[in-house]
This record gives structure tokens, C-alpha cells and sequence, in this order.
């Protein structure tokens, strides 16, 4: 049995002063049921998450109390992909014929703070500040800068395309293209990653309905599939976020176990993809994820940056919406709006950032801590 | 005279005048770990020992914190004394990469593939006037 994506919604991303994070969740999933032509009332399961918005099942006081099966998921920056993947597998299952999945979040301003308890971990790593995401994207990029040959110039044009990118989308935060120079003369956040290179926390809200695929068609005349969805750990000698030591051997990361799970369930390969979202919370971290997601080789990613490769008319274009470095990240919400964004360019309805040639296959990753990821994929 | 004590047990050998970072080696596969815990991340065994991972290493990789962090971090500083420090990876002995603080602080301090020194400071004053001591890598030359 096959799953449909019958309804996509959206509210905007940056900062909604008037609203909580529930309504904002509550606004994408209106967005999303009115995309489909369909009413709370026929949703008969629900998966949500939010990391400061407060309990996702809490909705049903903004959207009706109908009874329905509400999950609330949770699992750091790859919170949408888990809750995606939960829907796809009641569908998969037999047991629902449609339902929503929506993620929320209002984020206070500033780098996130998290806390060791919450992460198995004592105080003193918190207490002398080594828990910090930044620090680990850095250190990651750091070393990954060092053992491929890739310098500051890729880093800065990530963060350029994003930007570009974002100046096209009328919901993203960020709606400023920045110059090269801009980026490259940003202040020094952690080395060697620049103000321009992060994204920052952030609110908005994003939903959609999923359904069983051979009803997909009673629902809306351009359906689209979700043909995999994979959400994997880490593996002992992958180097992950909030970690006090790593082992000396070497394993794949997360993404890459995931990403080969998703495309062994799809029956397709990397080359087959054509239009994509990369988890990135910085600009090293894109760079990392282009290879470990199949679509190049490590160290391959300065050449393609600097031919443009992932811009909107390149041949890899990733994060066409600007991605999390325009748009900021609500961590429930974020990768839920990856998909989103695949499912209106698969639609053709990306307007000035449409990819050309009609996108027939998308592809949505996320990464979240400790060391998780989650990977969709999206057809026509 | 305030005393020197270790911000958390078990991180590193305290007090002592040639300290050592601890951690914990697997049994059963032998794989170290830091800090030290009763169950192996890589093969699952509970069978575990606290061991001396050593006090010097190479340099795997690093940053500069550059802004002051919010809480949990527990510091003496102040916004507006707040001082940049270095993290990094440092490769021990004792077969592990230890995150840990660096005391240099500026980018052309810093390489991968450096030798680096264990170095127990003091991290911030408790209420009692003590030192509470936490572990720090500093420069000790080329590899």
C-alpha cells in the first residue's frame, strides 16, 4: 500500500509576535486541510510535535474535539521527519486511510540551550560550556574541511544560494539575497563558521495530510508519494552532536544509514532526484550532507558549489526555499516545511523559485540531536 | 588559602601533582570511553573499568567559542568579562577523542595534528570561596 500527500500547509516562518506556537501550528494545519478540500473532522489520526510550542495534541482545543488517534512526537531537529514517518506507517499498516501530521514552535531569541539532564549527560558539560550546537557544527566542519580539501569559499556560498533563495520565497524569514562579501566579512561565530553561515531559532508551523494512496485520487486530482520514509540513530564511531568523547573507529553517520534505507524502499538512486532539501543548520553542515545523502562524493562539493550546482537552476538544486539558513529553524516545524517545499515544486507551484523541467522527484533530509536522521522521498 | 576542588568526580585523577584524565575501557571489547561509564557504547556490555586515559594528545579538531553562552553554562564571568575560549577534540592515549576546553583562544593558536597538554584549571569560586577545577588542553608543541 502506497501513501499519498493529498495536502500541504504552511505558516510563515520568522516571527509571528501575536500568535502562540500552537496557533501557528493550528494555522498550518487549516492551511493544509483547506489545500485538500477536507475538514478537521475527517482526519482520523493525528502525529505532532513541537519543542517549545507545548504539547502538539493539545491542538484539538484549537481544531475541534473529534476523538481522533493524537501521537505527540518528539525527537530533537528530526522531530518532522519522525512524525512523518509514524504517519507513513499507519497508512503503510492498513489501519488509517488518512490523517495530519503538523509541527509548531516559538523559539525564545538566541542559540538554543539545552540541558544535560535532558540528554544523559551531567552538569559540568553543560556548567563549562561544551554543550552548545554551534560548537559541534564548527568542530565537525572543521575537520571535515581538513580531511576534504574544501575551503571558506564553499561555506560562504552555501550561505549565499540560501539567502538568494530565500529573497524568492514569500514565506521564508529571511527575504534578503547577501552579497558574497557580505558573508565573507560577517562576524567570526565559531571557527570557521560566520554569522551569515547559521541559522537561528526561530517560529512558524507546518502540516500535512497524508492518505491511503489508492483513495488518494477521491481526495485531489495531483497527489503526490511518499515513496520511503527512514529515520535512523547513530552508530558507534559516528561523530554526533552533544558527545563528551568519540570513539577512535569510524561509522557511517546517521544520514548516510538512513538515506540508503530510503532510496533501498523507493528503488531508486541519488542520480534519479530532482529537486532536494538538506538538513542545513549551517553552511558546513549542507556541505557535509550533500555527500553523506549519496548526491556527491566527499570533498566533490567546492567544484559543485562553485558551478552553481545546487542554485534553482543548477543540476542539484537543494533547498530551493532557502532552507534553514533563510528561514530559521522552529524545530518542530522545520522539517516538515522540507517537504512541504519538495511538494510545491514537484506541483510546479514554486513560482519564482520553481526548479525548471518539471521536478518529478524530491527528497527531504533532517538531522537532529544526539545523532539522528530522517529521510523522505517524494514523487510524482 | 581557597581550596582546589574537581568540578565533578571521576573526570580526572584530583589532586594530584601529574593529573591524569579518566575514563572507562570495555572489557569485553576494549574500547574506552570518557567520561567513565558502567555500560560500553559499542558492544553493550556492562562490563566495564575506570582507567587513565592519559594527560597529553593530538589535536583532532577545533573552534573558538567566541560568544558567552547562557545557562547551564556557570562561570565567574560577567557579559562583560567574558573571555573567548577554545574547544576541541583531543586524541588520548588511551584510545578516545575527549571534547574538551582549549586554553588558547584565537585561530592562529590552533591546528589540527597539534600536541596538546592536560592542564586541570580553575573554572570558577563556589560559594565557599573554593576553586572548583575543571580539565583544559593547552598548546605542547608540534606533534
Amino acid at each position: 500500500m502506497d501513501v499519498a500527500i493529498i495536502g500541504i500547509g504552511l505558516h510563515r516562518f520568522g516571527r509571528s509576535p501575536d500568535m502562540s506556537g500552537m496557533q501557528q501550528g493550528a494555522s498550518a494545519v487549516r492551511a493544509a486541510l483547506a489545500d485538500a478540500d477536507l475538514s478537521w473532522a475527517d482526519m482520523q489520526f493525528a502525529y505532532g510535535g513541537s519543542q517549545d510550542g507545548g504539547n502538539a495534541d493539545s491542538l484539538v482545543n484549537e481544531l475541534g474535539l473529534t476523538g481522533l488517534q493524537f501521537t505527540n512526537i518528539w525527537n530533537g531537529c528530526a522531530t518532522g521527519g519522525s512524525s512523518l514517518h509514524a504517519a507513513y506507517s499507519a497508512i503503510k499498516s492498513g489501519e488509517y486511510d488518512v490523517g495530519v501530521v503538523v509541527g509548531f514552535d516559538k523559539h525564545p531569541r538566541g542559540a538554543f540551550n539545552p540541558q544535560p539532564k535532558e540528554w544523559g549527560l551531567d552538569d559540568w558539560y553543560g556548567e563549562t560550556g561544551l554543550m552548545l550546537t554551534t560548537q559541534f557544527f564548527a568542530l565537525k566542519t572543521q575537520r571535515y574541511m581538513h580531511d576534504h580539501g574544501i575551503t571558506e569559499d564553499a561555506l560562504i556560498r552555501v550561505s549565499e544560494k540560501a539567502f538568494t533563495n530565500g529573497s524568492l520565497t514569500p514565506t521564508a524569514w529571511r527575504q534578503q539575497a547577501l552579497s558574497y562579501e557580505e558573508i565573507a566579512n560577517s562576524m567570526m561565530v565559531s571557527d570557521p563558521l560566520r554569522k551569515y553561515m547559521f541559522c537561528s531559532p526561530a517560529e512558524g508551523g507546518a502540516a500535512l495530510i497524508v492518505c491511503n494512496a489508492d483513495k488518494a485520487h477521491q481526495y485531489c486530482s495531483n497527489p503526490l508519494f511518499l515513496k520511503a520514509a527512514a529515520v535512523r540513530t547513530r552508530h558507534y564511531g559516528s561523530f554526533e552532536v552533544f558527545a563528551p568523547s568519540q570513539a577512535m573507529q569510524v561509522a557511517d553517520a546517521p544520514t548516510v544509514t538512513a538515506s540508503k534505507a530510503a532510496f533501498e524502499q523507493a528503488g531508486i538512486g541519488p542520480e534519479d532526484v530532482d529537486v532536494m532539501q538538506l538538513q542545513d543548520t549551517d553552511s558546513g553542515t549542507e556541505i557535509m550532507h550533500m555527500a553523506e545523502n549519496g548526491f556527491c562524493e566527499h570533498g566533490e562539493q567546492e567544484k559543485l558549489l562553485r558551478e552553481g550546482a545546487t542554485g534553482i537552476n543548477g543540476r542539484l538544486p537543494i533547498n530551493t526555499d532557502g532552507g534553514c539558513l533563510a528561514n530559521g529553524e522552529p524545530v518542530g516545524a522545520s522539517g516538515l516545511r522540507q517537504v512541504y517545499e519538495v511538494c510545491v515544486q514537484l506541483r510546479g507551484e514554486g513560482g519564482a523559485r520553481q526548479v525548471p523541467n518539471e521536478p518529478k522527484v524530491g527528497y527531504t533530509h533532517v538531522y537532529g540531536a544526539p545523532g539522528i536522521s530522517g529521510v523522505n522521498i517524494i514523487t510524482k | 588559602m581557597s581550596n582546589q576542588i574537581a568540578l565533578h568526580e571521576g573526570l580526572f585523577t584530583w589532586p594530584s601533582s601529574k593529573p591524569q584524565l579518566l575514563g572507562s575501557r570495555c572489557t569485553q571489547c576494549a574500547e574506552a570511553a570518557f567520561p567513565a561509564q558502567p555500560d560500553c557504547r559499542s558492544c553493550g556490555s556492562r562490563d566495564t573499568t575506570i582507567v587513565e586515559l592519559g594527560d597529553h594528545g593530538i589535536l583532532w579538531t577545533w573552534t573558538i567559542q567566541t560568544f558567552m553562552p547562557k545557562q547551564p553554562y556557570h562561570s565567574d564571568e560577567t557579559p562583560e568579562t567574558f573571555r573567548p575560549y577554545g574547544v576541541g577534540y583531543v586524541e588520548m592515549p588511551g584510545g578516545v577523542r575527549v571534547e574538551a576546553r582549549l586554553q588558547a583562544n584565537s585561530p592562529d593558536q590552533l591546528e589540527i595534528g597539534m600536541l596538546m597538554k592536560l592542564d586541570i584549571i580553575p573554572f570558577r569560586t563556589d560559594e565557599n570561596g573554593d576553586q572548583k577545577m575543571t580539565f583544559s588542553f593547552s598548546s605542547a608543541g608540534k606533534a
